[in-house]
């Protein structure tokens, strides 16, 4: 198991006032908060966090944890040494974490403390067996729906009260229509409740992956698609890609670059069904030769035009 | 529980569809009466229907709640503080979604 440095990941300094570290907590809670943090490993960062904390608030078990510490380094491989505690009395509620996932290595020193503190009690008894998790699924997933296999981890408690870690997978259906950042609940498939209770809720959330061409906000679908300037000015019929297939498209004579066009209903499919907005790009052919060349000298006599005429200039 | 060749299985999506009576909220949330009460008059949550008592909430009440409830818990702040951040985080998440559409 690996030495954890409590102050590095608080970033104090191992003098730090209590109040300092507190200060410090709080700051890298509300950043790393995983209802606010955007960044792909807030949740373990966060719970890391708290679980310094857990140490380093709790003035009983700084003491003893400082007395490890100066002699180990973060990562090194660690063992507690046979009754290095001994002598240290622990007082009061244990941990307050938010849950009982605390690492191998608090677990190794400090035990799995059965709380007392009301606040996390009711966590440990009913909160915990709710769990959640996050699937990511292609946009076409959400057009035609899709059934995806998870493997997830979650902690238990085995007989004796020590947690343990369980996988499991779960094949579950990702139903048509669905919307990046809805939760699908499925009911009794979160962890195990206490002996005798129900088992909790799995909450899932969906997540898009990133697409080459389409950008979605809500249940609308945006694609920005190029056309040439010859399409643009004369109106075109041209081959669009969707999320269903490619589709043809008819450009309107005159467009101009920025002109949205909306296929309506043929955003995220459900009741009603989202848009899908074309956004029209002009791409300009390169003049890589002197016939092209000539043809745009050409165009250029025959329209005076000031692209710039409404910036005055 | 434990489920290796297990069947598929499909859930019931937290959206505008799916209507919920208060004490399946509470159930959901795993909070007294009160305190889904304390919510709707904070205006983190929102009946979709019904009197006081009769009150019905849509899935996305859920979530909200249960954010509200998580960040009270782990970050100390109270209900308006929960209120606000919640506020403030759908706003970001709107910016977000459009800066992803005009970057491209």
């Amino acid at each position: 198991m690996e030495f954890k440095d409590y102050y590095t990941i608080l970033g104090v300094k191992r003098d730090a006032t209590q109040d300092e570290i507190k200060r410090a907590y709080r700051k890298l809670a509300r950043k790393l908060h995983p209802d606010v943090s955007t960044e792909a490993d807030a949740e373990n960062r966060f719970k890391e966090v708290g679980e310094a904390y857990a140490v380093l608030r709790d003035p009983e078990k700084r003491v003893a944890y400082d007395q490890l510490g100066r002699n180990w380094q973060a990562g090194q491989d660690f063992r507690p040494p046979p009754n290095w505690d001994q002598g240290f009395e622990y007082h009061g509620p244990g941990y307050t974490g938010a849950d009982a996932a605390f690492s191998d290595f608090f677990q190794s020193l400090f035990g799995h403390a059965a709380s007392t503190d009301p606040r996390s009690a009711r966590g440990a008894s009913q909160h915990a067996t709710d769990t959640h998790a996050k699937v990511l699924i292609e946009l076409e997933d959400a057009y035609r729906g899709a059934t995806r296999t998870l493997n997830l981890k979650h902690s238990e408690l085995d007989a004796s009260g020590r947690p343990f870690a369980r996988e499991r997978t779960l094949k579950v259906q990702i139903p048509k229509g669905i919307r990046a950042g809805q939760q699908i609940r499925l009911a009794g498939q979160g962890a195990a409740g206490p002996p005798g209770g129900k088992a909790g809720d799995l909450y899932l959330e969906v997540e898009f992956e990133r697409h080459h061409h389409f950008h979605v906000e809500g249940r609308d679908v945006y694609l920005a698609l190029p056309v040439a300037p010859w399409e643009a000015a004369l109106g075109a019929t041209i081959t669009a890609p969707t999320p269903e297939g490619p589709v043809e498209l008819r450009i309107p004579d005159g467009s101009a670059a920025g002109k949205k066009l909306r296929l309506k209903g043929r955003g995220i499919p459900g009741r009603p069904p989202g848009d899908l907005y074309v956004v029209l790009e002009i791409a300009l052919p390169r003049a890589d030769s002197a016939a092209v060349k000539a043809a745009y000298q050409e165009l250029e006599k025959a329209r005076p035009f000031n692209p710039r005429a409404t910036l005055g200039v | 529980m434990s489920s290796k060749a297990s069947p598929t299985l499909a859930g019931e999506i937290l959206d505008e569809q799916l209507e919920l009576s208060l004490a399946e909220l509470c159930r959901a949330c795993q909070v007294a009466p009160a305190q889904v009460t304390e919510y709707v008059s904070e205006g983190i949550i929102e009946p979709c229907a019904g009197e006081p008592g009769q009150w019905r909430f849509r899935g996305v009440s859920v979530i909200r709640m249960r954010s509200a409830l998580r960040l009270q818990r782990d970050l100390g702040v109270n209900v308006a503080g929960a209120a606000l951040a919640l506020d403030l985080l759908d706003e970001l998440d709107r910016l977000r979604m459009q800066l992803r559409g005009d970057a491209r």
